[in-house]
């Protein structure tokens, strides 16, 4: 991904422009959000499972993009990326298997097991896609003048 | 992230430069040291390990009182400090001088770090096991309609938190390590915590009404 420059406001730095990749992610994130509040409020009961098989494949679709548009991207801090990423990585991946213990302890089986695993499974890697993302841009963004 | 100690050289964020200057490296005597910010405070790890073991433990046992503990505990304290920043000491720290803003920041931030997410999981997966114990999911249930409007609010707020304000305040933190930090960027990014603040804080007063309108059923 070509990278833009603008002046800084101060005039002191420049400010690189990168391709939409929080606001992407975030968009996954939505998509997860929504399909986990419409399996949840099935609950004790099974799901229909369309809406939210549709909703993980949006999400699904949206990250692939999104993986795209970052092997394309130049100049981001790619070591605070991988520093950040992996942490928060690690982080959220605990957060997912105690969700999914708790509906596997619920008796959640079979197909809706499967579907909310793949959503836990974007939720575990958007999340730190996207603060991962917005640290290394940042670290990324000055050029100073000097 | 577990090296995150700074050095001390002063900066001009703490020495207090308007936002938007970029931010001098050279070194003023009478400048205070830069505060040492560690983004996760690893002292903390050990304490958000038991109470996340408590939470496992009150899940898998299905222990009432851990899980009743675990929801109003840590959903009154979500609430509260919610609330708390958002409403009394975003606005004082808006008012604040910019050193003032960044040491407090880089103090306060590394423990929301660990803090908030602590509260949100106790809350979260003890009330959503609860309310199946309790059968307010059941769509006969008089609750279930709130419990799903209390979901959504729940959605509104986990787009906010994981999408916004958690990447924000770690790319803070991020800058403030630096040399010289961007004051410019710290105040950017800090924006999104007041942008978000009113939503928030509307979101969280609806889940007041929202759970006490459920318990008292």
């Amino acid at each position: 991904m070509s990278v833009k420059s603008a002046q800084g406001p101060a005039g002191v730095g420049a400010e690189q422009r990168f391709a939409p990749i929080a606001e992407l992610a975030g968009a996954a994130l939505v998509l997860i959000v929504v399909g986990g509040i419409y399996m949840a409020s099935y609950a004790p009961r099974r799901p229909p499972l369309t809406v939210p098989i549709c909703l993980a494949a949006a999400s699904g679709a949206l990250l692939a993009v999104n993986v795209v548009l970052l092997l394309r991207t130049r100049g981001l801090a790619w070591d605070k990326f991988f520093l950040v990423g992996r942490w928060t990585l690690l982080s959220y991946v605990i957060a997912a298997a105690l969700i999914e213990f708790a509906f596997v302890k619920d008796h959640t089986r079979g197909g809706a097991l499967v579907v909310l695993t793949a959503m836990l499974a974007l939720f575990a890697v958007n999340v730190p896609l996207i603060v991962a993302f917005t640290v290394a841009r940042f670290q990324a963004a000055r050029i100073d003048a000097t | 992230m577990a090296d995150t100690k700074l050095d001390s050289s002063p900066t001009g964020v703490e020495a207090g430069l308007p936002a938007g200057a970029e931010v001098g490296a050279s070194p003023d005597a009478s400048t205070p040291p830069r505060p040492v910010i560690q983004i996760v405070p690893l002292k903390g790890l050990p304490i958000v390990a038991v109470f996340i073991g408590f939470l496992v433990a009150s899940i898998g046992f299905n222990w009432r009182w851990g899980l009743d503990f675990n929801h109003v505990a840590g959903g009154g304290l979500w609430t509260g400090i919610d609330l708390f920043v958002g409403l009394i000491v975003g606005p004082i720290l808006g008012r604040l001088s910019i050193p003032a803003r960044a040491e407090f920041s880089a103090k306060f931030m590394p423990k929301m770090v660990l803090v908030m997410p602590t509260l949100v999981a106790m809350t979260l997966a003890s009330g959503f096991q609860l309310a199946l114990d309790l059968g307010n999911l059941k769509a006969s249930s008089p609750n279930h309609a709130w419990l799903m409007v209390s979901f959504v609010v729940v959605g509104v707020m986990a787009v906010i938190a994981l999408g916004v304000l958690e990447p924000a305040n770690i790319a803070v933190l991020f800058e403030m390590r630096k040399p010289r930090p961007n004051g410019e960027l710290i105040g950017r990014l800090m924006k999104r915590f007041i942008y978000t603040a009113g939503i928030t804080g509307l979101m969280q007063i609806a889940t007041l009404v929202i759970m006490t309108r459920v318990a008292s059923r």
